[in-house]
């Protein structure tokens, strides 16, 4: 017998951090599997965005660069012209892209940088504790939406993906979720083709993956991916807004 | 290479970056610095570099720190608000050890303030407007060819200590037309072990400001500090009439160009009267000025704000035997060379 | 035939192999890791295996290995 599943090499031996039945986890052996595959590690600078996932250089063997939270984006522009034979991805939370950091994110977009922009939505603050997020939804409870989110007063959920589709600088842009084994193996195919979109120079790839948040949703790991499936993915859906997988 | 030509401050500064080799410029408009974007905009993709017109300066501050971790010699430039909204890519870019050129022809604030010449930026560009305990060296030009061989030196010194530099200069610095003598810049090789270029047979590198385990981050500020104090080496100033001097005016940038002239009327009224410019605010050049202060035991700072080099002087000079006069014109109005030979005047013959 | 092998110091008894696993041959047991989480194990009955390798796709801590 030989092995037909096996720890991404990308990914370094040390623990993460993160919550029991975080999708961090997971998004993060995609992305580690998608550099193994198009065997592309040497090539890499990764830029961390401030947020759960910031530790994106203890858990990758790449070069990384942290930037500072929410402008992932705008770093990761000057990393690319200076250096444009690099893969170079940002991984950012909903905090970080969507809150602080929409400038960015949509200015980059729209200048088609050749970039890979992996967003992870989990409708929360995470490493701070919980907090509403751009992301939140109506009604939900954070730890600064006690009463549930009022869109009366905090706004709307904001939905990236269809922003990017809109903006005639992105190449490939899909929403996706890893709650699933099903959902997972579709995600990987779409990473894929993010990963693609820029090693073939072709444009801006931006990938939104809905995440769960046990610790802060306040639920188990297993009522958490139910969450996603039930009440998040009805209000994001899940599709590839521009770009096919090809 | 060695004619001399009729140049616009800001666009002097544009052309000593490319001589650097800087190829990567990100920059947003803001008067009275839009020469210098312009003309990176123009000559860039001439050299084969990058021109951005960022969303913000915000973006633009960290579009160099991006272009200065794979080791290219970036620029950006605003003014006073526009840097403001850099300081957290500034405090970013110490922690993390990136170079970089920031360019700030200062205007007069606070807030929206005025597009007049101002000084008011010293305390944020010498103490760090941004959060945390970190220095950006602080080349302070006064002429047409200090802007172009400043900005040419800065580079030099961002690479060499790893660190963002500052070019402080005004409205008045921008918009003036003087002669320029170009000349080629040699380059100088300086260590680039830590640049980010994909982990290719060496183990991943990674440029970072977090440190969260006992102890770590207090190592990185010792370490930081220590890289700080070595920039004392890289002091400049210039003085002038210095050796009958009993009254020493000290004064950078805008102001020293027309404190030059009052002086001069000053001498020609028989007053022993020096000048002290430091061209580095930071490093400041205290031990100079302190071992001036030998001989010579009064001192009179004049800035266009109202009052932030002259602290730098007391911290120098301003004990014992020593007397620190200041005279601060707010900005928003340019003082005539007449109006500071008189606060000259006022102070000369004091005890 | 296939089997899987679990790094248990890895594990953080999340349990989501276990609601994926098609032949319920996954369960959190009273183990405890290193990090003191109760950990996943599996039934005795290897020969169920289908080496689907559900488990190792939703696992976020990447414990499992799959051989077919």
């Amino acid at each position: 017998m030989e092995a037909v599943f096996k720890r991404p090499e990308s990914l370094t031996d040390i623990p993460t951090h993160f919550c029991p039945g975080c999708h961090h986890g997971i998004i993060h052996r995609l992305v580690a599997e998608c550099i193994d595959e198009f065997g592309i590690r040497e090539k890499i600078i990764g830029v961390a965005s401030v947020g759960c996932s910031v530790f994106l250089y203890d858990y990758f063997l790449i070069d990384v660069l942290e930037a500072p939270h929410g402008r992932a984006p705008a770093v990761a522009t000057g990393v690319k012209r200076a250096n444009p034979n690099a893969f170079v991805f940002t991984y950012q939370g909903d905090g970080d892209l969507a809150a602080i950091g929409t400038s960015e994110i949509i200015h980059a977009a729209n200048r088609g940088e050749k970039l890979t922009v992996i967003f992870v939505n989990n409708t929360v603050f995470g490493m701070t504790g919980g907090q509403m997020a751009p992301t939140t939804l109506p009604d939900q409870e954070t730890t600064t939406t006690p009463y549930g989110r009022d869109v009366e007063t905090a706004g709307f959920p904001i939905r990236m993906a269809e922003i990017m589709e809109r903006l005639d600088g992105t190449k490939f842009v899909a929403r996706t979720a890893v709650n699933t084994p099903k959902n997972i193996i579709k995600s990987k195919k779409i990473l894929r083709r993010a990963f693609e979109v820029q090693l073939n120079n072709e444009g801006f790839a931006f990938v939104e993956f809905l995440s769960s948040c046990p610790t802060n949703w306040k639920m188990n790991a297993q009522k958490a991916n139910q969450r996603i499936q039930d009440v998040m993915i009805p209000y994001f859906p899940l599709n590839i807004f521009k770009g096919a997988l090809n | 290479m060695t004619d001399i030509e009729l140049v616009k401050g800001n666009e002097s500064i544009a052309m000593g970056a490319i001589e650097a080799g800087c190829r990567f410029y990100f920059g947003y408009p803001i008067t009275p610095q839009n020469d210098i974007p312009e003309y990176m905009s123009r000559h860039l993709p001439k050299c084969g570099g990058v021109f951005i017109q960022a969303e913000s300066e915000i973006a633009s501050i960290n579009m160099l720190m991006g272009a200065g971790a794979t080791g290219a010699r970036a620029m950006t430039s605003s003014s006073s608000p526009g840097i403001s909204l850099k300081q957290e890519g500034i405090s970013y870019m110490c922690g993390s050890q990136i170079p970089g050129v920031i360019v700030n022809m200062s205007r007069s604030g606070p807030g929206l303030g005025g597009i007049s010449p101002s000084q008011g930026d010293y305390f944020q560009a010498t103490r760090g407007g941004g959060h945390g305990d970190y220095r950006t060296i602080v080349l302070a030009p006064s002429s047409v060819q200090e802007n172009y061989d400043l900005t040419m030196h800065a580079f030099d010194l961002a690479d060499k200590y790893r660190n963002p530099v500052i070019i402080l200069g005004d409205a008045l610095l921008g918009n003036i037309k003087e002669p320029l003598r170009r000349h080629k810049y040699i380059p100088k090789t300086f260590e680039k072990n830590w640049i980010l270029t994909g982990a290719q047979g060496r183990s991943p590198r990674r440029l970072k400001s977090l440190y969260l385990s006992e102890g770590e981050l207090t190592e990185h500020n010792w370490m930081l500090h220590r890289n700080y104090q070595e920039m004392t080496k890289e002091i400049l100033y210039e003085t002038q009439w210095m050796d009958d001097a009993k009254l020493v005016v000290v004064a950078f940038g805008s102001v020293a160009r027309i404190i030059k002239t009052s002086v001069s009327m000053a001498r020609e009224q028989g007053m022993a009267v020096g000048l002290f410019r430091p061209i580095t605010l930071y490093p400041f050049p205290y031990k100079q000025l302190l071992d001036i202060s030998e001989t010579i035991h009064h001192f009179m700072a004049v800035e266009l704000n109202t009052g932030q080099m002259v602290e730098d002087v007391k911290l120098s000079v301003g004990h014992r035997k020593n007397r620190v006069d200041f005279y601060g014109r707010p900005p928003g109005s340019i003082p005539s060379p007449d109006e500071l030979f008189e606060e000259i005047q006022k102070v000369y013959c004091l005890p | 035939m296939a089997k899987i092998e679990i790094n248990t110091e890895r594990c953080k008894g999340c349990g989501l192999c276990v609601t994926v696993c098609s032949q319920k041959r996954l369960f959190i047991g009273e183990t405890i890791n290193r990090s003191g989480y109760t950990v996943v194990q599996q039934t005795d009955d290897s020969d169920t295996c289908t080496g689907c390798a559900f488990c190792a796709q939703i696992c976020p801590d990447v414990v499992f290995t799959v051989y077919k």
